[in-house]
């Protein structure tokens, strides 16, 4: 059952991921990026992050892809890009052998470290998220205990972003200060 | 045929796989896109395959502190949407249609 789950939710995310690359249309990109967070978000019910699971949904495909739409709609930039001319020829082949390099290696480490994974699960002697409500309940205690400090920093963070994207965004009025 | 589907049960190494190869579409993706609005949903992506490594390491270890980081991960993604799409319409208003290219020199 497991499998299943796992194949169909790995050919949304690899569909998905692809999609954004290769499609030239900026809102077929944003759609496909929201099939590969609803792939990313359905792995996470199957590896018990239930929580995670909901603010993925919610968070990255309910705000942060409607606020790529609407930056996307709002610069009028939606209409199909010309992406088969490309001004450095070799580019494309260098990404590509990167790209293929990344997957590669990453793939080789996590396959000779699958041993060492195993024996430091087995070294764990609590065996969490075996309740189910006790993922929320194990998460907030970690995030409200032991990694609170970090959390406050996140909140000094939100409102540096937020201040930040007033000032970057707003129009200097020609009769301020500044301009005289 | 169905004993070897049940048999079949994916591992962690699975999913870190998947993860590999997800972060590695959006690398060729940044390195290819030139509209910097898809550069920042390729970022997504890889983020996105980070986060994925971290919750079935959660899950195989036993630790929720995996889970926690990926809490983390979306609250600074979400503020790094913000800011770079701020960037992106502040740059955009002065020259409609611009691609990277157009805006390497830093010049305003």
């Amino acid at each position: 059952m497991e499998l299943v789950v796992f194949v169909f939710a790995a050919a949304m995310i690899l569909v998905g991921g692809l999609g954004v690359v290769l499609r030239s249309h900026p809102v077929h990109a944003a759609l496909s990026l929201i099939l590969t967070l609803f792939g990313v978000a359905v792995i996470f019910v199957s590896q018990e992050a239930h929580f995670l699971a909901a603010v993925q949904v919610i968070v990255y495909a309910g705000a942060i892809v409607v606020l790529f739409l609407f930056v996307i709609m709002l610069l009028g930039v939606d209409r199909t890009e010309d992406i088969k001319t490309e001004p450095f020829k070799i580019q494309r082949p260098l990404a590509v052998i990167v790209g293929l390099g990344v997957i590669g290696l990453v793939t080789a480490a996590v396959i000779t470290s699958r041993d060492v994974v195993a024996t430091r699960g087995a070294g764990i002697a609590e065996p969490a998220m075996t309740d189910p409500d006790s993922n929320i309940r194990q998460l907030s205690r970690s995030v409200f205990g032991d990694y609170v400090v970090a959390f406050e920093v996140t909140s000094v963070l939100l409102v540096v972003a937020v201040v930040g994207t007033v000032l970057l965004t707003r129009k200097v009025k020609p009769t301020s200060k500044e301009s005289q | 045929m169905s004993a070897l589907i049940a048999a079949a049960t994916p591992t962690t190494t699975w999913y870190m796989v998947l993860a590999a190869v997800l972060f590695g579409i959006g690398t060729v993706g940044v390195l290819v896109r030139r509209n910097p609005l898809v550069m920042f949903m390729c970022i997504e992506l890889m983020l996105n395959a980070v986060n994925l490594s971290f919750v079935a390491l959660a899950k195989r270890l036993g630790d929720i502190g995996g889970q926690t980081t990926v809490f983390f991960v979306m609250v600074v993604a979400a503020a790094e949407v913000v800011v770079g799409l701020g960037i992106i319409v502040s740059i955009m208003r002065k020259r409609p249609g611009a691609n990277v290219d157009d805006i390497s020199a830093l010049k305003g």
